[in-house]
Formats: structure tokens, C-alpha cells, sequence
């Protein structure tokens, strides 16, 4: 029966993909479409005073121009999916953010005036001749800056910018008092910086309101596009949702960037009925920066107590974490229950604080981004362990094996209740840093760690040993914990009277192989051949509901809920069987495609049940004919991947630049369905979270301008910036779900960041530089200048 | 990603392209200095006069006392040009570090130096090499030194009218020996600091010696006091340290976000520096 | 002012007209429906716009429609030839260098270039020859194996 799962099967959807036959939404054309450009906010802050559009509006070829003020009352603006509140009860401040401004500006790219004309070069041309007045006033971008007294307010119900102020794990006093009775302290001011997610494919949206059957159909590049349904139809325009098709065709990447319901959404939808045209908008790439929700941008302090034997004692985290103009879907939940929640680490730590500030400052939303949080919080703890081992002069391998949890694989032992809220489902630490040092080959490489420090290339090797919490999530806790949905997922299995399968999930595959890997599952646990299933996603048309990609939930729960509906086909097609063989359903084995009755020869087969149960003539009685199930599945809990990240770099310190010359990741991510998506997964998050360590960061300027907002500014790894990577795993199955997967797919992205800064930091301590951090993303002239003292 | 209007025209030779050429049109060559720009609306044109099709000045020719590359050279033909591989070496090593394999198959050194980015490659090699730029105009053809070529941010003497049809590289022997060293912007590809060197050697003692350095000030120029100090002087970390000191007297350095004043200038000491001792 | 053209694009002469302004991209896109061809960015810098014209990988959001006449114009859609693919495409597919494949065809269009003009790419030469294209899903790991498996099976030894 394990003819498929655990293979390197190659993807079923390379093919259209290879021959530039994907379609993504740039690519739909509907007849009689017209086209939309925005004109946008050149300011941070400002009043729009007055909008002229009386040249733009002559411009053959334009067909409307529309502002703030022609948009109805009712129509808000867009929601937010999640409420943090203030520790002290109070609730999250939650600012209108709508579908084009009324009367401010909140960062640059704020949308003002929606032009739709015959061709986007028109729209372009007019919106170019638009004449907007604005009263510029003072901004903030920084999320610490915006916090303190005085700063410009981005929303005047907001008292100081702040949206939330929250706290979680033990009493500060607690923490406070194990921090001043350790032996020693690390403590470091971090910035983790804003990183922008840069999906390849650009947002786009096409948007037609059919007359004849009153309804709307809207292509968008979202990972998840029945949410976008909802929450357009629910709580922003007000429209019947079964009136409502939200298909998200094939999409060119979204790393969390296109989990969110944007204003464009809604305002496309809005205006082809309006207009009663179809009508599409897609991003320039100078546009996605300024638009498109971003990720990080916290400014933190944490201490970290160690006991003479380099115990934890205790963690105290503060952050202030910048949340943008607007409240993006998920913005909310990132710092505080994606990111204080996974404080513990790999650690047996006994007391951990973390506070939360969350803060409103004239930038463009920040929100998810591949790890979402769990990439920050491993950041600051990896950083203080690897920078606790130098200052205490312990190796930091050491030191972390002295205080990994114990291992439990969450059956004969129970899972490990942290001090932040989560219990973790199984784990076995230790196995994962040893399979890195002997990949790394470690005491040879400290050998030539040596014998470099004293020449022009320095070498440094720096370690982070991670642990997530993913497969997204255990309704009722995040219900608990401000989510305004349970993240449950659905899928139908759909058999065809041939034997043939349909599987329709609520997932959505924007590069993951969705198409192959739950194909696999099909095929194996039905014993038929992978061609005999196709697996439907991505239209609210077809698929009966979804809660969408993103936090390495596919798998782990839309995964498992294929599994759910798999089981009823089959014990349904049992009963099928058992009438056709007159025998019972408890004398019957199911493999390879057929059931037989046990001990005999006699069996039927997957196909001739399958056409039994839509076409019959002879058929038990009592049971309903089709073969056809659908079910929801909502995980116990949440399922937590770990691993060990070891990078190695070379400075050139007559320049400072770093070179990455390997990278090594052990990674735990429980089964693997199939090695070659999980491999390529691990890869593609390696790339971001090396990228935020070396090359990326968005850089504001005093009046809230984005100084780096294009490819020829805004760096990411290319091809010739990164090794080989050299990656393994150990598998610790999730106790909870019935594949036993716990999700892949941000992992390398939440442990390779701190790996890399760690390395750099103990090059350059090795070779007689006491310097503790240098800023991401770590350029050459932030290197060098950490080494000039 | 979309230009304003601007009219259109195909040049099939140079004094055509010359006669369609008025004040408010701009010479397409390769492209790629100024299709980006006007696709983001950075700059505006009434009438684009397209020479690429022109093959007259695409060609490089290896004359007795000089190698001539046409204004529409590709960086990508340079830097498989055998001829300019022994002239002028780091005439292939700058053109395999301009952009990337497409800007290369399109990009023109002609274009190139018309456009006269601070950070392009090309006007540090070609201040190196000491090349003549050979420029066409209604009233015939000029040559001009290119010591008197780059004359400001992004301005050249090319004056309105004209177009770029050739540039000499001289067949000498600090050409032969040269070399060129760049330290990358990683996002966009150009110099943070490029320097090309070259020099004719008596063992490790430049007989002649010629630097061009861009990226570092408003445009690419040679640091004159700097080679005086090394002609005749070995080339040794000793010597070229001591004459480094002044490399950036009498420019306005530049700085970025990536880069500010005093590591772009810290830069191009340490590769000016690199380049100097590969000539050894 | 609009121009007449006349591209031969995979092998098939295609007329049209267009704005001087207009983009070979946009002409491959919207005038012809080669949507094969992406565009990422807006300042040259992705490479997945990357076709051949007249035989070399060129970026087609910098180049003019116009400028296309009587050019020859190799698009993703014209890499597979009698429905069998090209050891390129089908090297990305073996090796996983794929994940949402937007960036792909200009991958494989780059690739084609180098592997025309070096068919025996060391890994370091691979890397530098996608300098000018970017990825966001692989970490370029596997788009090299891919290119290495299409050398080899373009060489002539089975991969």
C-alpha cells in the first residue's frame, strides 16, 4: 500500500508550467475586459485637500474615474481576521481601512483615485493628469519611534500609534528575579528588520459582475480564496456570497504576501458592477512594494539568564513590533500568538516573559511573511544563545544541548507544556544537532577557524536549532487566542463511477505541488494510480469551502482531511463490495484497488464498486447510492517541525563581505509525503531567511518613503550569492494527525536567519573582534564598520 | 511599465539616424540605460531615432595601431572579442561584469557611454585604455580624448545631434597588461567601486600606468596624482598603500544606502589596490 | 502613430501593429497570447520576461515591439518541439527546479543561452549565468541540477 507516499514522484504540474501554459491572473483575458490603474499616494501623511480629474478625465479611452467620495458610506473598508487586546482588557484598536482614502493618506502607495479606461496604458496616461492637492504632515515609520510620546499620530483613536499592548508567559517579577540572580546575562538590542516578500508574480485582480445571473466572478493571485469571498462578501461589500466566485488560478508565489484580502479586491468588485464592466488591475513591481502587506519590522530587547553551568534560568523579550498603517487580515496575531508563543524555543527555560507592543506608523501594512513571528522569536533566542556560549566562552553547542527538552514523542510520553502557552506535540532534539556536526565535519572546521583568524578571510560558523509551531490550527485554541475563524480545513473526495478520483480541497498550491503530493495520498491509501486522481483547488465554485495556504498547514490539515474523506469512500465502497461478493464488510481486506473476501480469491475491484455505487441495478438495500464525501478536518494542535542550522562564512575583512560557503540543515518535519517538495521546500526557505540575514531590507526614509523600493535596490539572493545546500532530516512523526506530518514549508525560513548572523558574529569574535551584533542585513560596509570598533 | 508616447524611428544608417535627429529626440541603441528609465516615467522623449539596426557601427575591427569597436558593440561581442582579448583584457573582464547575460546580448559600450552612469563600467575601462571616442554629426566627425569625454554627472561632450559610432582602444602596451576589478552592487549589478588599471611593466615597476575608477564620485576618473606616485616605483602593498592616500582628491565622493562616503572611498583604495597587483 | 511589424515568433510569422512605446512583452502577451513569457518587474532586473531574439536571451520588457520587425523570436512556448520537450524543460522537471513557476520560462530561456554557448557549465558558471534572473521559490538549488541534467542529456550522456 506504499506504492506512492515517501517517493520523489515528479510533479504532475510541471508540465503546464515548463511549456508557459500556467495561467495566472495577468494572464485571463475576458472579452470586452477594461483596465484599471490606481493613482497612489506620493506622501506618507497627508490631507487630500482636493482631487482634479477634469484633464485626465478627457482622455480618449478612459472610461471612469473614480475617488474616495464616490464610493458608498457602508462600503468600510477591509477587516482584520484576528483581535489581540491590550493586557489590560482594553480592546485592539481597529482603525477603518478602506477601499480608496476619503480624506488621509496613511503611507505612500495609499490608494486615492481608481482610474479604468480601454487599455492599462490609458488608465496610466490619465491617472498621470490627475491633479491631487495634498496637506503633507509629518510621519513615522520606525515602530519604536511611533511609540513614544510625540511621535505624528497615524490614527487619532490610536493613542500613541499603539493598536496593543500585550503580554505573555510568566510574571515580569518572576522573570525579573530569576534574571538578577544568574550567573551571567546576555542581552541584546535587535532589530529584526522589515523584509519585503517579493512573490515573482505582481497582485492582480480581474473582477466581472454577469447581469443575466447577478453574479460576480473574480480571479485573484491569493492564497486563499475562499476567505477572500468571505470576508469581501460578509464584512465589506455586503453581497450574497453564494452570488460570489473567487477562483485563484494559478499564482506565482505569496510566501504570506497573498494570504490577505487587500482593498484592491474589493474595490475591483465594487466597480465592475458599477461600471457593469470586467475589469482587471495588476501591481507593477514598483507598485507591489509600496502595497503589498510585509513581514518583521520588530525593534526588540531581550535578556537571556544563564546559571554558572550555563542553564537557563530565565528569558525577558520586549518588542515593539510595527504593524503598518492599516491592520492587514492576520497582523495582529503575527507578533503576539505566532511569535510570543515560541519563546520556549528548544529549551527548558523556567521563566519567560514577552511583551508585545504592537504599533501604527505610516508604512504599508507588515503581516505574515514566510514563518510569520516564529521566524523572530527564533531569531532573538538563537542569537542570545550563540552570543551567551562567546561571552560565557562555552561552545554553543554545548550550551544548547545542556538545555534541550528531553525527548517525548507525544504518545508513551506526553507532549511539553511550555511557559508560553503551547504544548508541544513530540520532539527529540539532540538527533538533529549531532546529524548537522557531522555533516558540518565540526572539529576540523574550528581547526581551520584557527588557523584563518589571523589572515585577510576569516572564517566563523554559526548554529540555530529551532522549533515551530505550524500546521495551522486547533480552532478552539486559536478561537481562544483572537483568531475571528476556526482554521479547520475541508476536501471531498469525489469518486467517478470509473474508479476514477476528484479530490477538491480547500488548500491552495502556489508552488507547493498540492497537485502531487495530495495525489499521492489518494493513490496510496486507495491503491489506484496516481493518474487516476486529479486534485481541485483554488475555486470557491468547485470547492466547497477552504481556509487556504500558509503556516505549513496544507498538508498537516488539509492533508489530513483528504484522509477523512478517503476513509469514508472507502468504508462506504466496502459495503458496496461486501453486497456485490455477498460476504460482510468485517470478512473483507482492502489493497491494491480490490476487495477481497479473506482467505479466498474471490475479490471485486476500486472501479467496479465505484460504477456499482452510481449505476446500480444490484445494489444493497438501504444504502444511498454515490461514492462522493466531503469532511472537515480541525487538528488537536497545532504540530511543531524542529531543526539544526549551521552556516559557515568567510569575511574578507579588507571589505567586510561575507560570503556564504555552505549551509547545512537537518530538519525535522515529521513524515515526508515526498522527499523531493519537502527538499525543494527546505531550499526555498533557506534562500528568505538567508536573504533577511545578507541582502534585504526595506529602508524608510524621516517622511515615510520607501528609499529602496525596486529590484535595483531592494536585494534578493540570486543564484551566484548562495552554496549548494546541504540538507538532511531525522523524522519524529506528529502523535495527532493521521499522516503524522508536521509541515515543511517555512522551516528553512525560521532557522536559517539567526544561523547566519551567529556565524558572522563568531568570525568575527574568533578573530579578536568583541563585537556582539551586526544589523541585518549584514553589508559588506555594516561588517566592516563593526570591525573598525 | 509603460512609457509615455513618443514617436518612433528606424535609422537604417548613421547619417540617416543624424538627419532624424532633432532637439527633442533621444538614440536608441542597445536600450538599457533608457527603455528602464522611460518605462518608469523617469524620463520622457518625442522622438526615439533607433540605430540598433544599424550593422555599420556594430562591428569590432582590429586595425594595425588600434582595435575599434563600434558604438553598437554589444557588451556580450566585446567580451568575446579575440582581438580585444590581447589588446586590452580588461576590456572582457569589465563586459562579463555589466548586468547580466540578456543586458549583455543587447546592452551597447556606445550607449553605455552616452548615457554616463556614475556607476557603469565601461568609463573607468575606456579612461584606462585611453581611448579616442569617435562621434558623428551633421558636419562630419570629431574624435575627442577621453580624458575630455565624461565631463559631470551623467554628462558627456556629446552634444545634442550626435551619436557615438566608435571607440578606439589604442594597441599599446599598458593595454596588454590590464585588468579590471569590481565591487558589485548586488541588487542592480553596477559598481560600488570599479577600477580598471593597466600598465606596461619593467619586472614589477610600471613604465606607464593608467587607472579609471567609477562608481566612487559623480563621474568615473582617473586619479592622476596616484599613478604619478607608482610609475617608476614597484608595485609592492608598501607603495601602492602610500599612494593611495590621496586617490579621492578633488572629486565629490558619492553615497547610498549601501554605501556611504567613507566606505565607497575606503573601497576604492582596497580595490584599486587588488587591481595594481594583479598588473605585477 | 502606430507601426506595422512583422515578428517571426517560434517559427511563425505573426503581424501586428503597435504604439512606438509598446513593449515586445506586451506584444508576445496581449497581442499574440504568448502569456508564457512573465513579467516581474518593472526595472529589468528579473529576467522573467527572458526570450531569444534572433537567437540571444534578451529581456523582452527592454526591448520595443517595434524593434522586433523582422526579428526571429523564441518564446517558452516554442522551446518543445513535436510535442516532445526540451531537455531543458524537462531537466527542470526531473530535478524539481520549479516550484510556482512563474520565474521558469525565463529560467529556462537563460539557461538555453548558456548551454548554447557552454555546454559544459561548471556549477559556478551556471550560477553567474542566472545572475540576471531571479527566483523566489528554489533557492536556485535545484534550478541548477535541472540545467546540469539537461548538459549532460544535451551532450549526449544520459543523465
Amino acid at each position: 500500500m506504499t506504492n506512492y507516499i515517501g517517493k520523489s514522484v515528479k510533479r504532475v504540474e510541471d508540465k503546464r508550467f515548463i511549456t508557459g501554459q500556467g495561467k495566472y491572473t495577468d494572464d485571463i483575458k475576458i472579452p470586452g475586459m477594461v483596465h484599471a490603474y490606481i493613482l497612489r499616494s506620493p506622501y506618507a501623511h497627508a490631507h487630500v485637500k482636493s482631487i482634479d480629474t477634469a484633464e485626465a478625465s478627457k482622455v480618449p479611452g478612459v472610461i471612469s474615474i473614480i475617488t474616495g467620495a464616490d464610493i458608498p458610506e457602508a462600503i468600510a473598508g477591509v477587516p482584520c481576521g484576528w483581535q489581540v487586546d491590550f493586557k489590560n482588557g482594553d480592546t485592539m484598536k481597529e482603525p477603518p481601512h478602506p477601499l480608496l482614502v476619503r480624506k488621509t493618506v496613511r503611507h505612500v502607495g495609499d490608494g486615492v483615485v481608481l482610474v479604468v479606461a480601454e487599455s492599462k496604458a490609458i488608465a496610466k496616461d490619465a491617472a498621470d493628469m490627475i491633479d491631487v492637492d495634498y496637506d503633507v504632515l509629518d510621519a513615522v515609520a520606525d515602530p519604536k519611534a511611533a511609540a513614544q510620546s510625540g511621535a505624528p499620530l497615524v490614527h487619532p483613536d490610536a493613542p500613541g500609534n499603539l493598536c496593543f499592548d500585550w503580554e505573555l508567559g510568566n510574571p515580569k517579577e518572576e522573570v525579573a528575579a530569576a534574571l538578577a540572580g544568574a550567573h551571567h546575562v546576555t542581552e541584546l538590542d535587535f532589530v529584526n528588520q522589515r523584509v519585503i516578500p517579493n512573490a515573482m508574480e505582481t497582485r492582480g485582480v480581474v473582477a466581472q459582475y454577469d447581469t443575466a445571473y447577478d453574479k460576480y466572478t473574480i480571479y485573484t493571485s491569493t492564497q486563499n480564496p475562499h476567505l477572500i469571498r468571505l470576508l469581501m462578501c460578509a464584512f465589506v461589500l455586503g453581497i450574497p456570497e453564494h452570488k460570489v466566485r473567487v477562483v485563484g488560478p494559478d499564482v506565482g508565489g505569496g510566501f504570506g504576501s497573498k494570504i490577505f484580502h487587500y482593498t484592491e479586491e474589493a474595490l475591483l468588485v465594487w466597480a465592475s458592477k458599477h461600471l457593469n464592466l470586467p475589469i482587471k488591475w495588476s501591481s507593477d513591481r514598483s507598485e507591489a512594494f509600496l502595497t503589498d502587506a510585509h513581514g518583521r519590522d520588530h525593534a526588540s530587547n531581550a535578556k537571556m539568564g544563564f546559571d554558572k553551568d550555563g542553564n537557563i534560568v530565565a528569558l525577558q523579550a520586549t518588542t515593539y513590533a510595527n504593524l503598518g498603517a492599516y491592520l492587514s487580515t492576520f497582523a495582529p496575531a503575527v507578533p503576539t500568538y505566532l511569535h510570543g508563543t515560541l519563546m520556549q524555543g528548544l529549551y527548558t527555560t523556567p521563566k519567560v516573559n514577552v511583551d508585545v507592543k504592537g504599533v501604527f506608523t505610516h508604512t504599508n501594512a507588515v503581516d505574515a511573511y514566510r514563518g510569520a513571528g516564529r521566524p523572530e522569536a527564533t531569531y532573538l533566542l538563537e542569537r542570545l544563545l550563540d552570543l551567551g556560549a562567546l561571552e560565557m566562552d562555552m561552545d554553543p553547542t554545548e550550551l544548547r544541548r545542556k538545555n534541550f527538552i528531553p525527548a517525548f514523542d507525544g504518545v508513551e510520553q506526553e507532549g511539553y507544556q511550555t511557559q508560553v502557552a503551547l504544548q508541544y506535540d513530540s520532539g527529540n532534539y539532540e538527533p538533529v544537532l549531532d546529524r548537522a556536526l557531522e555533516m558540518v565535519g565540526y572539529e576540523n572546521f574550528r581547526k581551520e577557524q584557527a588557523a584563518a583568524a589571523s589572515s585577510n578571510k576569516i572564517l566563523g560558523i554559526g548554529f540555530s536549532t529551532y522549533i515551530e509551531a505550524c500546521g495551522i490550527a486547533p480552532s478552539a485554541v486559536v478561537g481562544a487566542l483572537g483568531a475571528r475563524a476556526g482554521l479547520f480545513e475541508s476536501a471531498q473526495v469525489r469518486v467517478q463511477p470509473t474508479g476514477k478520483v476528484s479530490v477538491y480541497t480547500g488548500s491552495h498550491s502556489h508552488g507547493q505541488g498540492h497537485e502531487t503530493t495530495f495525489a499521492q495520498i489518494v493513490a496510496d491509501r486507495m491503491g489506484i494510480p496516481l493518474d487516476d486522481v486529479e486534485i481541485i483547488h483554488g475555486d470557491s465554485d468547485s470547492v466547497a469551502f477552504g481556509m487556504g495556504t500558509y503556516g505549513s498547514r496544507s498538508l498537516a490539515v488539509g492533508g489530513s482531511a483528504i484522509v477523512k474523506s478517503i476513509d469514508k469512500v472507502l468504508e462506504k465502497g466496502a459495503k458496496v463490495a461486501a453486497h456485490l461478493l455477498e460476504s460482510s464488510v468485517d470478512d473483507l481486506d482492502y489493497a491494491d484497488g480490490k476487495w477481497t473476501v479473506k482467505g479466498t480469491d474471490k475479490s471485486v475491484s476500486f472501479g467496479d464498486v465505484s460504477l456499482t455505487a452510481y449505476v446500480p441495478h444490484n445494489y444493497p438495500e438501504g444504502l444511498e447510492p454515490g461514492l462522493d464525501f466531503s469532511s472537515f478536518y480541525d487538528p488537536a494542535n497545532f504540530t511543531y517541525p524542529f531543526g539544526a542550522h549551521v552556516a559557515i562564512v568567510e569575511i574578507d575583512k579588507e571589505t567586510g563581505a561575507v560570503k556564504l560557503k555552505r549551509f547545512i540543515a537537518v530538519d525535522d518535519v515529521g513524515n515526508v509525503i515526498n522527499p523531493m517538495i519537502v527538499d525543494g521546500q527546505i531550499h526555498g526557505g533557506l534562500a528568505q531567511g538567508i536573504g533577511q540575514a545578507m541582502y534585504e531590507g526595506a529602508l524608510f526614509d524621516d517622511t515615510g518613503q520607501l528609499i529602496n523600493g525596486s529590484y535595483m535596490d531592494y536585494c534578493m539572493p540570486r543564484a551566484d550569492a548562495l552554496p549548494s545546500f546541504e540538507i538532511d532530516r531525522t523524522v519524529t512523526p506528529c502523535p495527532h494527525n493521521p499522516l503524522g506530518v508536521k509541515g515543511a514549508g517555512e522551516a528553512g525560513c525560521i532557522g536559517s536567519t539567526p544561523a547566519v548572523v551567529n556565524a558572522v558574529v563568531d568570525a568575527l569574535w574568533k578573530a579578536g573582534y568583541k563585537v556582539k551584533d551586526v544589523p541585518m542585513p549584514m553589508t559588506p560596509e555594516r561588517v566592516w564598520t563593526a570591525m573598525q570598533g | 511599465m509603460i512609457p509615455l508616447s513618443f514617436n518612433y524611428k528606424k535609422a537604417n544608417s548613421v547619417d540617416e539616424a543624424l538627419s532624424m535627429l532633432t532637439e527633442d529626440s533621444k538614440v536608441l541603441g542597445g536600450g538599457h540605460s533608457l527603455i528602464p528609465a522611460l518605462k518608469l516615467r523617469l524620463n520622457s522623449v518625442e522622438t526615439l531615432v533607433d540605430i540598433s539596426k544599424i550593422d555599420a557601427i556594430k562591428g569590432i575591427n582590429d586595425n594595425e595601431k588600434s582595435v575599434t569597436v563600434g558604438g553598437g558593440a554589444t557588451h556580450a561581442s566585446i567580451a568575446a572579442n579575440s582581438a580585444l582579448a590581447s589588446a586590452a583584457p580588461m576590456m572582457a573582464e569589465a563586459a562579463h561584469t555589466i548586468g547580466d547575460i540578456q543586458v549583455r546580448n543587447m546592452g551597447t559600450i556606445g550607449g553605455s557611454i552616452a548615457h554616463a552612469d556614475p556607476a557603469a563600467d565601461w568609463p573607468a575601462v575606456l579612461l584606462a585604455a585611453d581611448a579616442n571616442v569617435v562621434i558623428k554629426n551633421k558636419d562630419g566627425q570629431r574624435e575627442v580624448d577621453i580624458d575630455q569625454f565624461f565631463t559631470g554627472f551623467y554628462e558627456t561632450a556629446l552634444a545634442e545631434g550626435e551619436i557615438i559610432t566608435a571607440i578606439r582602444i589604442p594597441k599599446t602596451g599598458f593595454n596588454s597588461n590590464s585588468v579590471y576589478e569590481k565591487f558589485k552592487q548586488p541588487a542592480s549589478r553596477f559598481a560600488i567601486v570599479g577600477v580598471a588599471a593597466c600598465g606596461e611593466m619593467d619586472g614589477k615597476t610600471p613604465k606607464s600606468l593608467r587607472i579609471g575608477i567609477t562608481g566612487l564620485a559623480e563621474r568615473a576618473f582617473r586619479p592622476m596624482e596616484v599613478e604619478k606616485a607608482l610609475i617608476g616605483k614597484e608595485l609592492n602593498e608598501a607603495n601602492i598603500d602610500a599612494a593611495l592616500g590621496n586617490i579621492a582628491d578633488g572629486v565629490s565622493v558619492m553615497a547610498d544606502h549601501y554605501a556611504s562616503e567613507k566606505y565607497r572611498t575606503h573601497l576604492a583604495k582596497v580595490y584599486t589596490k587588488r587591481a595594481l597587483l594583479r598588473l605585477v | 502613430m502606430k507601426h506595422k511589424i512583422s515578428v517571426n515568433i517560434n517559427g511563425k510569422q505573426c503581424e501586428g501593429e503597435v504604439e512606438g512605446r509598446e513593449l515586445l512583452v506586451n506584444f508576445l502577451r496581449e497581442h499574440q497570447s504568448l502569456t508564457g513569457t512573465h513579467i516581474g518587474c518593472d526595472t529589468s532586473s528579473c529576467g522573467a520576461c527572458t526570450i531569444h531574439l534572433n537567437g540571444a536571451a534578451t529581456k523582452s520588457c527592454t526591448v520595443l515591439a517595434v524593434q522586433a520587425d523582422g526579428a526571429e523570436v523564441t518564446t517558452i512556448e516554442g522551446m518543445a518541439t513535436n510535442g516532445e520537450l526540451h531537455p531543458l524543460q524537462a531537466g527542470f522537471k526531473e530535478e524539481h527546479g520549479l516550484q510556482c513557476g512563474f520565474c521558469t520560462p525565463g529560467m529556462i530561456m537563460t539557461a538555453a543561452d548558456l548551454l548554447k554557448n557552454n555546454p559544459n557549465p561548471s556549477e559556478h558558471e551556471i550560477r553567474e549565468a542566472l545572475e540576471g534572473n531571479i527566483c523566489r521559490c528554489t533557492g536556485y538549488h535545484n534550478i541548477v541540477r535541472s540545467i546540469q541534467h539537461a548538459a549532460k542529456n544535451m551532450n549526449g550522456v544520459t543523465a
